[in-house]
């Protein structure tokens, strides 16, 4: 047999970027069945709805690109994205919302820029951005957690069969009156003059529905340690990003405990355990250095307290991940660590541009 | 002792090491061929010391080293240098490389050689030349010659000597093997480095996947009098990177582009220690080596002590390899050795593995997908890189980004690509983007160096400029103050001086008004520059300005004054004209163009732009006619531009004809291939042949009015014939052809009949043309050709009548008796020349008598001898004047005294006959001489006259007709004279 030539290192890693998408989609498992546990069958429906529209727009877009088809499609990264954005989604959102969502972050946030690894901005936190400006009355009615529904007495969802119509359009959204109510977070910011106390006390979703948020938090929570503990990404944005919002958040409490809400209010409600651990890590939107995820984590920590603070938005994770990716490249350039030998890191971008 | 420390990054592929272990280190089959590189080491190869034929010795000196960083090549086994040439060697690209063949004779003699009974006792000095003289580099990976490292010690102060036990790569087990078996050695020669060194601490980095290596080094260890720590480290790739393992044991950091030493840490590998000892205790240069035999590809994966030089073959042989599943062979590790293709190479001084994988065990990396920034790569970088921007940078050739990110610190050790999950192969990015930085930065050193020898050489140039232009300047006002002294004394001269000196004057001057004119222009420009910006110190330049301005002035005054008393030249340079008549036109047109293009887009100043066209118009129109005045003035002139012409004609027809040639060879190709466009080329041949045609005629025509006509015709005339006589040859052959295919009955008898038909017409035809210019030729000069023929004829002719009548003369005068007959043959000789005599006559010519000379072809010759022989000599003056080359001037010379010889010839042949007519005149009382003194006067007097009248003319004066008076009546008095002398000397 001829032998061959080619260049060292003749050793690879049993690993694929498939694999890593893989994981990242298992570790959403538990907060995916802790939504739908709450708040229904939408979640999940939303989520495989996606999920088929990602394929069918990926594959189109992938031909139109005169790519492998195969090839591309292997690398479950659209999956991942319409996961994440299916997760995002309220549970009785129109299917036509998820389509247009979903044909924004694959087709435009993602492909028109050159596709997997050359998107500035996280796909799935674009479409969602833009979905809330453009149909702010659908993305804001949120699913009522079951515990709320009838006293709570047993697992009171919506039948599947129910959300099924209701999202697809067979079933008079009049029926999911019943089965919605606002989110904490605007509970919370709509308080209408009550204190942090009496909103405690006086809003049934915060006085019964809580733990609902609670428990979603905790499963986003353990699938990110378990990404952790693989080696998919670093501990420094989500660590970065929840401590930096542990700590502002701590501060305005320990201010003025009738104006603002607790820290660990702030860590679980809302999308900051989905955002910490499975969209902020996104490494093509990210800073790229350990020192620079740190700083790019700060950042969002603060700004997602900014915004839920005095931005115009009840939630704020979004918004603070699309900004702080603008600010990503430039991070880098003052980011870099201190390569072995150096006496210190170099700063700022050398040779233009 | 463990280590604190750690290095950032690093990976943990599969180890793979058990492999090679299970048996104890074999001896390698000897090889019957050794093929031993010149360079095994970093530095220059080693110098050859043997010649191809010598029997060498096992150990014996083969190669030395040559300069400092370089070690000796031994010898491996004793036999027979076969040849010295290039071979293929061990490197990533596969190159050749020079090595020395032994063909081994199988007996493993050895040198005579002994190690030192007591290294220190010796200087060390002496013991490093001996460490270097035995061959030892490093063993580990680069091959760093040992003795260099172990100087470390002059000028850095050595703190920590560290020994490098890792081999972190999988697979190996090369060091692993030889600590097992041969610990106390490897001590031994950790001591004689430490005698050279003398460090404080001596430190052993071992990983802890190695627990019986550990063991037989502690126990080897036991007794050492060294402050010596063995240090085991985790596993972990790659810390047998010496600056990982720098840092892993002490905790320091090498700085970026320096060495341990500067931090006071040498760093050794075990296997050199243990070749030291071999050296320094047993006199055993570094000529084998241990190596691991490994991969799935062999059925006995071990370890061998092998010879250097032993191709790969006969260590996979030994090791039992599977031809078939052999897929990839690597040398070194699989993280940073390199493939090789050929299993003839040898294996040298640093190769410690050799893996024979099999496909499933390194199959190809897959496609690569994307960088998706994962990150892991930056995880698991020991050189704290970010691989993935450098990988970004590579891609897109930003390597001055790439520089700013460090990417000279990549050690290349493969981690990143390793755990890349997009298959990204990261290192051959980092070593593109390295060698194209490197060969960039070559390529600005000798641009830099270019640059600078390039302003030197403008400075030089402009320093040489300047000079001159003094010298220049020197010599021009040395000129002018002659010219002055000149014009003062010699008045009468002036005019001939003027006009040359003038001329010479008047260059200077122009110059003079162009160089004012640039720098009035250039102090304009810095003026309108400094007004335009507002800059200080405008006053000054503005009176620079106005005193260029007069300079420039008077400059111009000077050179108009010069041009307008200078004599026109009495020959115009009509090249001169010609040219300037071109460069006119050209302007012109230039002129005309802008004028155009500004017209069309309407832009820039139209009026401008008009008047310069018409200026430039009139100016070339001034050129020109005065181009054309002089061209018809110039009597020489129109028979050398006729032959300019056609000259210039000759060319176009030979274009014109080997354009036709070239377009129907074209066209024929162009038929064979049944090309579509061969109609259209058919057109076109067509009309090149009328064209080539025309121009034929048009320059026979020229030429034949012209006077070469006759030569060329004449050529031509030979030129046919030798036509014709090609062409009868070529008929005679076809008819033999046709004659012996008769013979033969040959089929092809009809197309050749007709081929001779057509030959045969060709040459009548050749053959007519040929008899036509003939006549037509000797219509013109055939005449004097027989004429010439006619009269050697003739004289022939004379000489044997003269010749017979002396014959027969001596025969009547001695009475024989043939006397008789031969004044038969004497007078049919004489009518024989008689007839000759009358037809040469006939045909034209003259014959002198011999008694009868003419007086004024004499005159006519001595004459024509006078005015050549002046003509050479004003030749050979100017010559001598013009200090021209020496082949010109002898030959002139040598022609004048040849001339000068004639002409005295002549003049006497001259002499004589005039005497003759003295005496004849002196007859009849008239002096001769006198008359003709007389007689010349008066030639001289008219040629006076009509000098002073055509003088008169020209400046139409009053006293005209007078002066005319007075030429009549000197032209009377001549022809009186000259009737008279003319009476006497006729």
């Amino acid at each position: 047999m001829a032998l061959i030539r080619t260049s060292s290192p003749h050793l690879h890693k049993a690993s694929s970027t498939a694999d890593v998408m893989r994981l990242v989609v298992l570790a959403t498992l538990p907060g995916l069945a802790a939504m739908t546990f709450f708040f229904g069958w939408g979640t999940l429906i939303n989520v495989v709805w996606a999920c088929l529209l990602a394929v069918g727009f990926e594959a189109c877009i992938v031909k139109l690109r005169k790519r492998p088809l195969g090839f591309y499609l292997k690398d479950y990264s659209a999956i991942v994205t319409a996961l994440l954005l299916g997760l995002a989604l309220p549970p009785f959102v129109p299917w036509w919302v998820t389509l247009v969502g979903v044909f924004v972050a694959i087709v435009i946030a993602k492909h028109l820029y050159g596709g997997l690894g050359q998107n500035p901005f996280n796909p799935a936190m674009v479409a969602y951005a833009l979905l809330l400006v453009s149909f702010p009355l659908q993305m804001t009615s949120w699913a009522a957690p079951f515990v709320m529904i009838d006293g709570g007495e047993s697992w009171n969802v919506l039948s599947f069969s129910h959300t099924l119509g209701l999202i697809f359009g067979g079933v008079d959204p009049i029926l999911a009156d019943s089965f919605t109510s606002a989110t904490p977070l605007d509970a919370m910011r709509h308080r209408s003059g009550l204190t942090t106390e009496e909103v405690w006390s006086t809003i049934p979703v915060l006085a019964e529905g809580i733990g609902a948020w609670h428990a979603v938090s905790a499963a986003y929570f353990m699938g990110g340690i378990f990404l952790i503990y693989r080696k998919v990404f670093t501990i420094h944005t989500p660590l970065a990003i929840l401590a930096t919002l542990a700590v502002v958040s701590s501060l305005f409490y320990a201010v003025d405990p009738y104006e603002y809400a607790d820290p660990f209010f702030h860590l679980t409600t809302g999308a900051t355990m989905l955002g910490a651990f499975f969209i902020a890590t996104d490494p093509v939107t990210s800073a790229t250095s350990n020192k620079g995820k740190i700083v790019f984590g700060i950042g969002i920590g603060l700004l997602i307290f900014v915004i839920r603070g005095w931005g115009g938005y009840p939630d704020a994770v979004a918004f603070a991940i699309l900004l702080m990716n603008l600010s990503a490249p430039f991070i880098d350039q003052y980011t870099q660590p201190r390569s072995y030998g150096h006496a210190k890191a170099n700063r700022g971008m050398k040779g233009g541009a | 002792m463990s280590t604190q420390f750690s290095f950032h990054g690093g990976v943990h592929p599969p180890e793979n090491k058990r492999q090679s272990t299970g048996l104890a280190i074999q001896t390698a089959p000897l090889a019957e061929q050794l093929i031993v590189p010149l360079s095994q080491h970093i530095g220059a190869p080693s110098d050859v010391v043997v010649s191809v034929g010598q029997r060498v010795l096992k150990g014996q000196v083969i190669a030395e080293a040559a300069g400092r960083i370089s070690v000796n090549v031994h010898a491996p086994s004793s036999g027979e240098i076969v040849a010295v040439e290039n071979r293929s060697v061990p490197h990533n690209s596969g190159m050749q490389a020079p090595c020395i063949v032994i063909k081994t004779d199988g007996e493993d003699e050895w040198v005579e050689h002994a190690g030192l009974d007591d290294y220190k006792a010796i200087p060390k000095q002496e013991l490093i030349d001996f460490i270097r003289h035995h061959g030892i580099s490093g063993m580990g990976g680069a091959g760093f010659p040992t003795d260099v490292k172990l100087h470390l010690g002059d000028d850095h102060i050595v703190n920590t000597l560290v020994l490098n036990a890792m081999e972190c790569e999988p697979y190996i087990t090369a060091d692993d093997m030889l600590l097992r078996e041969h610990a106390e050695n490897v001590i031994n020669g950790v001591e004689i480095i430490a005698h050279l060194l003398q460090p404080s601490h001596v430190m052993i980095g071992i990983e802890d996947n190695k627990p019986q290596a550990i063991r037989a080094l502690e126990l080897a260890a036991r007794d050492t009098h060294l402050n010596l720590d063995i240090v085991v480290v985790p596993t972990v790739y790659p810390s047998g990177g010496e600056k990982q393992l720098i840092k892993l044991l002490t905790g320091i950091e090498v700085p970026s582009g320096r060495i341990p030493a500067d931090v006071g840490i040498v760093c050794q590998n075990i296997g050199t220690a243990a070749a030291i000892y071999d050296a320094v205790y047993h006199g055993v240069p570094l000529i084998s080596r241990v190596v691991t035999l490994t991969g799935d590809a062999l059925a006995h994966p071990h370890n061998l002590r092998a010879l250097i030089g032993t191709p790969l073959e006969t260590l996979l042989n030994a090791a039992g390899v599977n031809q078939n599943a052999l897929y990839r062979l690597v040398m070194g590790g699989p993280m940073m050795g390199f493939t090789v293709d050929s299993q003839s190479i040898p294996m040298i001084k640093t190769t410690n593995c050799i893996i024979a994988a099999t496909y499933d065990e390194m199959p190809p990396a897959p496609a690569a997908n994307p960088c998706i920034r994962c990150g892991m790569c930056e995880q698991v970088c020991p050189a704290e890189l970010l691989p993935q921007q450098l990988h970004w940078f590579a891609k897109g050739k930003e390597f001055d980004k790439a520089k700013h990110h460090n990417l000279f610190d990549c050690i290349e050790c493969g981690a990143c690509s390793y755990v890349c999950p997009s298959n990204i192969p990261l290192v051959q990015y980092y070593r593109f983007a390295k060698s194209e930085i490197r060969a960039e930065e070559a390529e600005q050193r000798k641009s830099d160096h270019a640059r600078i020898r390039f302003e030197a050489r403008q400075a030089r140039l402009e320093q040489d400029k300047a000079d001159k232009e003094a010298r220049r300047k020197q010599r021009a006002e040395d000129a002018a103050k002659a010219q002055a002294v000149k014009k003062d004394i010699v008045e009468t001269k002036a005019d001939i001086a003027v006009s040359v000196d003038a001329e010479l004057d008047i260059k200077t001057l122009k110059t003079a008004a162009a160089v004012s004119r640039t720098k009035l222009k250039k102090a304009q420009k810095a003026l309108q520059n400094a007004e335009d910006k507002g800059l200080e110190g405008q006053d000054k330049l503005r009176t620079t300005v106005a005193e260029l301005e007069s300079k420039a002035q008077a400059a111009q005054d000077a050179f108009d004054k010069a041009q307008n008393i200078t004599p026109k030249a009495p020959v115009l340079d009509i090249k001169q004209l010609k040219t300037n008549a071109a460069v006119a036109r050209t302007k012109l047109k230039q002129a005309e163009k802008a004028l155009a293009k500004s017209e069309e887009s309407g832009e820039g100043d139209l009026e401008a732009l008009r008047i310069k066209l018409n200026e430039q118009k009139v100016k070339t129109e001034a050129v020109q006619t005065a181009y054309d005045q002089a061209e018809s003035n110039t009597g020489a002139t129109p028979q050398t531009i006729e032959q300019a012409k056609l000259d210039e004609m000759k060319v176009d027809v030979d274009a014109s004809l080997s354009k036709v040639k070239k377009a129907r060879a074209a066209l024929e190709s162009a038929i064979a291939s049944d090309s579509p466009a061969a109609e259209k080329m058919k057109a076109g041949v067509d009309k090149l042949q009328a064209k080539y045609e025309a121009l034929k005629a048009e320059y026979d025509q020229v030429l034949m009015s012209s006077p070469e006509g006759k030569a060329v015709r004449q050529l031509d005339v030979e030129g046919l014939k030798s036509d014709m006589d090609a062409l009868k040859a070529k008929v005679d052959k076809a008819q033999v052809a046709l004659d012996s295919a008769i013979a033969s009955e040959s089929p092809a008898v009809d197309k050749m009949k007709i081929g001779i038909d057509k030959l045969q017409a060709k040459y009548l035809s050749a053959k007519t043309v040929y008899e036509s210019a003939l006549t037509e030729s000797t219509a013109s000069s055939a005449t004097t050709v027989s004429l010439e023929d006619l009269k050697s004829d003739m004289d022939a002719m004379a000489a044997k009548v003269s010749k017979a009548q002396a014959a027969l003369t001596a025969a009547q005068e001695s009475g024989s008796p043939a006397a008789e007959k031969m004044q038969a043959g004497v007078e049919k000789l004489q009518v024989k020349l008689d007839a000759l005599k009358a037809g040469y006559i006939q045909a034209g010519g003259q014959i002198a008598s011999p008694t009868e000379l003419d007086p004024k072809a004499l005159k006519q010759h001595v004459s024509i001898m006078r005015t050549k022989l002046k003509k050479a000599q004003t030749a050979l003056s100017h010559v001598e004047d013009a200090e021209g080359n020496e082949a010109e001037f002898t030959e002139l010379k040598v022609e004048v005294a040849r001339l000068s010889v004639l002409h005295d010839e002549a003049k006497v042949g001259l002499d004589a006959y005039e005497k003759t007519l003295i005496d004849k005149a002196a007859a009849e009382g008239i002096d001769l001489k006198k008359l003709k003194i007389d007689a010349a006067m008066a030639r001289a007097a008219v040629t006076k006259a009509e000098r002073v009248a055509t003088k008169a003319r020209e400046e139409k004066t009053e006293n005209l007709l007078d002066v005319e008076q007075h030429l009549l009546v000197a032209q009377q008095e001549a022809e009186k004279l000259n009737q008279t002398l003319s009476r006497f000397t006729e």
